[in-house]
């Protein structure tokens, strides 16, 4: 690898605050996985990693590589794609897998099933099709 | 003639481009990177998979420079919620969202669009009724109906029509 010492010291200083504010985003991601109460909430936390997170983290890795090796290196952009992509995939699954269970045992927490035909969803009157 | 040899021009595009920066700009790449790209996108035709036509290039630039922006501001209003711990508990629920837009490809998009925003999570989609079920982490005193419509169903119904 090249010497790193050839890093202008801006360039040091953007790369550690994007690499610390991903890191840190994510950490907090994992705390949120923590501290929320319901499994609704806590599907939340981890996207903190997936978005900023990690693009704090890839954008910092491509300012880095590109000014040690003084051509663009931007294959980090193809990270954050397949991770913008497949993450959507995830996390459907992990939410209809609780929604079903949830609804199985009859939980009080859920909003009003959809039953197919024209079945009355809630208050709001822009609701009907 | 241009239909037989790309039928699906963006795809090969995007495959171009990511041969290109998975292994670096050369004029050989380049090459190796073109026929993979028409090769691979004539075997997607044989799927047969719908076709996707971007309308309006304008809502596309839109919608682009809008997601970032608001992508920063929920991580950054998640952090917090969850930072401020059982001081700061704000009132989560779920969000019934009735949708105008059908196109298979727009839908895919909002999926991404709602999941890489954090506070929001895309849990049911109803294709017979057409309604989108959300959870949002604060709800506040926003309307996540109107908010949800016409900051990104409008402009995804304009570029997918």
């Amino acid at each position: 690898m090249t010497d790193m010492a050839d890093l202008p010291i801006w360039a040091a200083l953007l790369v550690a605050f994007l690499v610390l504010l991903g890191a840190v985003l994510t950490l907090i991601g994992a705390v949120g996985l923590l501290r929320l109460r319901s499994f609704y909430e806590r599907v939340h936390a981890p996207t903190l990693g997936t978005t900023f997170g990690a693009g704090g983290i890839l954008v910092a890795s491509m300012i880095f590589f590109s000014m040690l090796e003084t051509r663009p290196v931007l294959h980090e952009v193809l990270i954050s794609v397949f991770i913008t992509v497949t993450t959507p995939v995830t996390l459907m699954l992990l939410a209809r897998a609780a929604l079903y269970r949830d609804r199985a045992e009859g939980a009080e927490c859920l909003p009003v099933r959809h039953e197919v035909g024209p079945a009355n969803a809630g208050p709001d009157p822009s609701q009907g099709d | 003639m241009m239909r037989s040899v790309l039928p699906y021009p963006l795809l090969a595009l995007s495959l171009l481009v990511m041969w290109i920066l998975l292994n670096g700009l050369s004029v050989g790449q380049l090459l190796l990177g073109g026929v993979v790209a028409v090769a691979a996108s004539a075997v997607m035709a044989q799927l047969k998979p719908a076709k996707p036509r971007l309308r309006n290039w304008r809502a596309v630039m839109r919608l682009a420079l809008i997601l970032p922006v608001d992508i920063f501001r929920s991580n950054m209003a998640v952090s917090r919620q969850i930072l401020a711990g059982t001081g700061g508990r704000k009132i989560s629920g779920f969000v019934a969202i009735p949708l105008a837009l059908r196109d298979r490809t727009g839908l895919a998009i909002l999926a991404c669009i709602i999941t890489s925003t954090p506070g929001t999570a895309w849990v049911e989609y109803d294709s017979n009724r057409n309604t989108l079920l959300l959870h949002v982490l604060d709800l506040g005193s926003e309307d996540w109906i109107k908010l949800i419509k016409t900051r990104y169903e409008q402009p995804l119904m304009e570029i997918f029509g």
